[in-house]
C-alpha cells in the first residue's frame, strides 16, 4: 500500500489524499472494533516494531515453527493413538506382525503407521519436527550464550529459555516412549533404573512414576497426558512469556555504524520483516516435509512390541538424550554401599549433567557475580572479544560431544572397527581431557584473532603485493581502512563489528551484481548511507563490514 | 512502551495528510525513525523487476502445482501396505512429502524472495528506552504496596499473621496429599523377588520346556519361569548356558551348587539399568549388555569385567525334575536387574 505512495512521490505524481466519503467495508469493521476495543494505537506500535536482521537471529524462530507443526501434526496424530497398555492380538494390514500380543499403544501406532492414508508422513514429520524443535533450541542458546546475549535486563528470558529446552527433551523422551516398542520400552527401562537409583526415595519414585513395578500398565496412559496436555501447555505459555519479553525489551544486536545501546535498527514487522518471516515458517515446514516423507525415522514396525527379555543391538535413543546415555555408559563401576543400603553408579553418573545443567541455568548470575558487570547491554558482543566466556562455551560444547559421541560409542566401534572397550575409555579420559585443552585453544584463538583486528586497523589491510625497497628488503603493501596520523597508523578504533580483512571484502557500500549466471544490471554507488567515515573512503567491490550487513543496494539500471 | 517526542497534528493537519505521510508520523510517534526508505526498482517496468517478479510468481505457481500433485497422488498412489511391496505402496510416503515440501516450499520462498527483492527495502531505527521506572513512579508505587499492606495491620496483629501462616501451611501440606496419596505404591519387596519358585519349569518364549539334551554345548536360550505373566515381567528372563566341555567354571561363593550339570542360569537383566544382556560371545565366554557396553565373564559366574555394571548377574539355583525337564530350585537368592537404595550389602 505504501509502495504506490512512495513510487508516486518518485515519479513525481501528487501523493493521494485521502477520499472523502464512506469507508471501505474492512475500514469500517477496524472502526466498529475499535470503539468497543480501543486498539489502534498498540496496533500501530507493534506493527512498527523494529527488527535487526542477522542470520543467526532466525535459530530462535526455527524453534518455535517446529513447535507449531508439533502441535498441528501431533493433534492429528491424537486422533487415531490409543494410549492403553491393555494386551491385543495384532490384527491390522502389517503382515509380519499379525497374529502377535501387543499393547494398545503399539498396535495403534501400527494403524497410524499402516492403516492411515497419511499417517505414516504425519507421525514421520512429527518425530523430525522433534528432533529440529531440540537442536533449534540449543544453538539458539548457543547463539545467546556466546554473543553475551543473556546479560543483564535478559537474565530472565536466558532462565525461561533453559527451562524451555530442559522441557523439550522431557516432551521429546515422553512422546518417544509413547508407542510401547522395543526400543522406547528399552528407553524407559534404563530410565526406571536411573530413577530408582535415587538415594532413599528412589524405589518409592519409581513405583509412583510407574504405579508399582516396572513395566506395569500406567505408564504409558501417564506418559500420554503429560506428552498432550500437561508439558505443551507450559512450554506454550512459556514461549509466549519468551516473546512478550524479547517484545518488552526489544532485540538486541550486533555493534554497527548507528547502532547503539539506545536504538534498534532494522526493518518493520511490516511488511518486510512479516514477509520474511511467514515465509520462513513455510520453508521450516517445508523441509520438515521433505524429511518426513523421504528419510524414515523410528519405524517402530521392525522394532516389535516392547518385552523385557529382548532388545534390538544398537539401541540408541534420539540424539538430544544421546549426552545421557553417554554418561552412563562412561561412568565406571563405582558404586557405594552400606550394609544394609546401596547408592548405586547410575546415581553418581546422572550427578554429572545435572551439575552441568545447573551451571548453564545459572550461568547470567555467575557471571554478573564475577565480573561485576552490572549494566545494561543490548549490544552483542563478539565471541573474541570475550575469551574466557567462548572458552567456557567451547568447554561446554566439548563436555557435552563427548558424551553425546558416547552415547552411540557402540555404532562407532561398529562401523569404524575400533574396540568397544577403547571407545569407551576414549570417552572416559575425553570427557576430562579434551575441554581443558578446548579452553585454552579457543582463549588463544580469541586473543589472535583480537590482535589480528587491531593490527588491520592500525597497519591496514594485507594487499598480497610485495614491494622492493631500494634497500634491498621486501616488504607487503598495506591498504590503510581510514585516515592515518603521521606514523603511518590507522585512527579508526575497534568498534566490536567485524573489520574487513580482504581487499574484496571491504568497503560494505561496495556494488553488488544482479543476475546469478549473468548480471542484469550495473548497480549505482548509493549516493548516502551512515556508514563510518574511514570505511566509505574506500569503494570496494562487495559486501560487508558486518555493520552494513545488508547495505549492498540494488536497483535497476538507470 | 513508546511515546514519541513528535506532537500529535491537528485534525485539519491530519485531514491534509497523504497516507504515507500518515504512516510516517504514526511510526515517529511510536519511536521509530524510517531512515532509509526506497523502492527496489524506482524506475518501474524494467528487466530486472519483471525478472524479479517473474521468479517470485514461479515459486507461487510451484506451490500450485506441489499441491494439486499432492492431492493426485493423494488419490491415485497405493498406499496399502502389501507384503513383498509389488504395488508400489512404499512411494506413497516419499511422494507426498514432495509434493508437501514443494508445496510449502514454493510459497515460502516465494514470500521470502518477494520481501527480499520487491518489497521497499528500508532501515528503521526504534528508540530504546531502558532502565527502571523514573523515581517518582518507583517511590510511588513502593509506598502503595508499603502503605496497603500496613492498612492490613499484618505488620501489628501478630495474632492473625500466624494463625493465617498456620492454616496456609497445614492448606499447602494437605494440597500435596491428594495429589501424590493417589499415586503412591508401596514397595513390598517387589524388587527382591520374582516369580521363579521351587519346582518352577524354565520354558522358552513359545512355551516348550527345556530338557537337558536339547543344547548344544556353548549355546544359550533364554527361558522364563511356566507362571501366568512370566514371560512379560521385567525380572524374569533368564539366560540358560550350556558351557563347553573344555572349559573351568568358577562359581561365586556360596553358589557352587546351582548349576546342574555343564548347565548355568543366570539372569539376562543387567545388573547396571535393566536391559536385556543379549550378546553372548560363545568364544570368550562373554556377555555383553547393548544398552551401556557391560561385560559379564560367563566362566567366572556373570562376574561383570568391563563397563558400568558392578555386580553379577545372579544365578538361579537349577535341577530337572522327574520327567526330565528343567526346573528352579528356588527363586533367585538376591534381587534382579538395577540395584536401588534398600538393597543390602551382606
Amino acid at each position: 500500500m505504501t509502495d504506490t505512495a512512495s513510487r508516486a512521490r518518485q515519479r513525481g505524481g501528487t501523493p493521494p489524499v485521502r477520499r472523502k466519503g464512506k469507508p471501505s467495508p474492512l475500514a469500517q469493521a477496524g472502526i466498529e472494533v475499535d470503539e468497543r476495543l480501543p486498539y489502534a494505537k498498540g496496533t500501530r506500535s507493534l506493527l512498527n516494531k523494529v527488527f535487526p536482521d542477522h542470520w543467526s537471529f532466525m535459530l530462535g524462530e526455527i524453534a518455535l515453527y517446529s513447535f507449531i507443526i508439533l502441535l498441528l501434526t501431533g493433534t492429528y496424530l491424537t486422533f487415531f493413538f490409543d494410549a492403553s497398555m491393555g494386551e491385543v492380538k495384532y490384527n491390522g494390514s502389517y503382515t509380519p506382525l499379525r497374529g502377535i500380543d501387543m499393547s494398545q499403544a503399539y498396535a495403534s501406532t501400527l494403524k497410524i503407521s499402516f492403516d492411515v492414508r497419511g499417517g505414516l508422513i504425519m507421525r514421520q514429520i512429527h518425530h523430525w519436527a522433534a528432533l529440529l524443535f531440540v537442536a533449534a533450541m540449543l544453538v539458539h542458546m548457543l547463539r545467546v550464550f556466546f554473543t553475551g546475549a543473556f546479560r543483564k535486563p535478559r537474565e530472565t528470558n536466558w532462565l525461561i529459555g533453559s527451562t524451555l529446552l530442559m522441557l523439550g527433551i522431557v516432551e521429546g523422551f515422553i512422546g518417544y516412549g509413547l508407542p510401547d516398542d522395543l526400543l522406547s520400552g528399552t528407553g524407559l527401562r534404563i530410565t526406571e533404573g536411573i530413577i530408582q537409583s535415587t538415594p532413599i526415595v528412589g524405589t518409592w519414585l519409581a513405583f509412583l512414576i510407574f504405579g508399582g513395578e516396572f513395566p506395569g500398565t500406567e505408564i504409558v496412559g501417564r506418559f500420554y497426558i503429560l506428552h498432550v496436555l500437561l508439558i505443551p501447555g507450559i512450554i506454550l505459555a512459556l514461549i509466549a512469556v519468551h516473546i512478550a519479553l524479547v517484545t518488552v525489551q526489544k532485540h538486541t544486536q550486533f555493534p554497527g555504524p548507528g547502532r547503539t545501546e539506545n536504538n534498534v535498527i532494522g526493518e518493520r514487522a511490516l511488511p518486510t520483516y512479516g514477509a520474511k518471516a511467514t515465509g520462513f515458517f513455510m520453508i521450516v515446514f517445508g523441509v520438515l516435509a521433505l524429511l518426513g516423507g523421504l528419510f524414515q525415522i523410528n519405524p517402530i514396525w521392525l522394532y516389535g512390541p516392547y518385552n523385557p527379555s529382548q532388545v534390538s543391538a544398537g539401541s540408541q535413543p534420539d540424539w538430544y538424550f544421546g549426552a545421557f546415555d553417554g554418561i552412563v555408559r562412561l561412568w565406571p563401576a563405582w558404586e557405594t554401599r552400606f550394609p544394609d543400603y546401596t547408592i548405586p553408579a547410575a546415581f553418581w553418573a546422572v550427578q554429572i549433567p545435572t551439575i552441568v545443567i545447573v551451571g548453564m541455568i545459572f550461568y547470567p548470575m555467575i557471571e554478573r557475580k564475577l565480573t561485576k558487570d552490572n549494566a545494561h547491554h543490548n549490544l552483542l558482543q563478539r565471541p573474541r572479544d570475550v575469551p574466557v566466556r567462548t572458552g567456557i562455551g567451547v568447554m561446554g560444547l566439548l563436555f557435552y560431544g563427548v558424551l553425546v559421541a558416547s552415547g552411540g560409542n557402540d555404532v562407532i566401534a561398529d562401523k569404524f572397527d575400533i574396540s568397544l572397550n577403547a571407545m569407551t575409555w576414549i570417552g572416559r579420559i575425553g570427557l576430562i581431557v579434551l575441554p581443558p585443552i578446548g579452553y585454552w585453544v579457543t582463549y588463544r584463538i580469541c586473543l589472535g584473532l583480537q590482535m589480528h583486528d587491531r593490527e588491520v586497523l592500525e597497519h591496514g589491510i594485507e594487499t598480497g603485493i610485495i614491494k622492493r625497497l631500494p634497500s634491498g628488503e621486501f616488504i607487503e603493501v598495506h591498504q590503510p581502512l581510514g585516515p592515518v596520523d603521521s606514523h603511518g597508523h590507522g585512527q579508526l578504533q575497534y568498534a566490536g563489528s567485524p573489520v574487513p580483512k580482504k581487499m574484496n571484502t571491504f568497503g560494505g557500500v561496495g556494488r553488488r551484481m544482479i543476475g546469478f549466471f549473468r548480471p542484469v544490471a550495473e548497480l549505482p554507488r548509493p549516493a548516502e548511507h551512515g556508514e563510518a567515515e574511514g570505511q566509505r573512503e574506500l569503494a570496494g567491490s562487495g559486501s560487508t563490514t558486518g555493520s552494513s550487513s545488508d547495505s549492498g543496494t540494488e536497483s535497476s539500471e538507470h | 512502551m513508546n511515546d514519541g517526542s513528535a506532537s500529535e497534528p491537528t485534525p485539519e493537519e491530519l485531514e491534509a495528510m497523504s497516507r504515507e505521510e500518515k504512516m510516517l508520523s504514526g511510526s515517529e510517534a511510536d519511536g521509530v525513525h524510517i531512515v532509509h526508505r526506497r523502492e527496489r526498482f524506482p524506475v518501474p517496468g524494467t528487466r530486472a523487476e519483471k525478472r524479479a517478479e517473474r521468479q517470485v510468481a514461479s515459486l507461487f505457481l510451484l506451490t500450485f502445482v506441489g499441491a494439486i500433485a499432492f492431492m493426485v497422488c493423494y488419490i491415485v498412489v497405493p498406499w496399502r501396505f502389501k507384503l513383498g511391496d509389488n504395488n508400489g505402496y512404499k512411494w506413497f510416503t516419499p511422494v507426498l512429502g514432495i509434493c508437501l515440501g514443494v508445496t510449502l516450499l514454493g510459497i515460502g520462498c516465494g514470500a521470502v524472495l518477494w520481501a527480499k527483492k520487491l518489497m521497499p527495502e528500508e532501515e528503521v531505527v526504534q528508540e530504546r528506552h531502558d532502565g527502571p521506572s523514573t523515581e517518582y513512579d518507583r517511590q510511588t508505587t513502593g509506598a502503595t504496596i508499603v502503605q496497603g499492606v500496613v492498612d492490613t495491620g499484618i505488620g501489628r496483629r501478630k495474632l492473625l499473621t500466624r494463625s493465617l501462616g498456620l492454616g496456609a501451611g497445614a492448606f499447602g501440606l494437605m494440597a500435596l496429599f491428594p495429589i501424590i496419596g493417589g499415586l503412591i505404591r508401596k514397595p513390598r519387596g517387589e524388587l527382591d523377588s520374582t516369580a521363579w519358585a521351587k519346582g518352577v519349569r524354565l520354558v522358552q518364549l513359545d512355551g516348550t520346556p527345556v530338557r537337558p539334551g536339547d543344547m548344544e554345548p556353548g549355546s544359550l536360550a533364554t527361558v522364563f519361569p511356566n507362571t501366568p505373566g512370566g514371560k512379560t515381567a521385567s525380572d524374569t528372563p533368564t539366560m540358560l548356558i550350556r558351557l563347553r566341555p573344555d572349559v573351568k567354571f568358577v562359581p561365586r561363593k556360596g553358589q557352587e551348587g546351582f548349576r546342574w550339570g555343564d548347565y548355568v542360569a543366570l539372569s539376562k537383566i543387567c545388573t547396571h539399568l535393566g536391559c536385556p544382556v543379549s550378546l553372548y560371545e560363545q568364544q570368550t565366554n562373554r556377555i555383553l549388555c547393548p544398552c551401556h557396553q557391560s561385560q559379564f565373564d560367563v566362566l567366572q559366574d556373570g562376574k561383570p569385567v568391563f563397563g558400568p555394571a558392578t555386580r553379577p548377574l545372579p544365578q538361579l539355583p537349577i535341577t530337572v525334575d522327574n520327567e526330565g525337564y528343567f526346573i528352579a530350585r528356588s527363586d533367585y537368592i538376591e534381587p534382579v536387574g538395577p540395584a536401588f537404595w534398600e538393597r543390602k550389602n551382606p
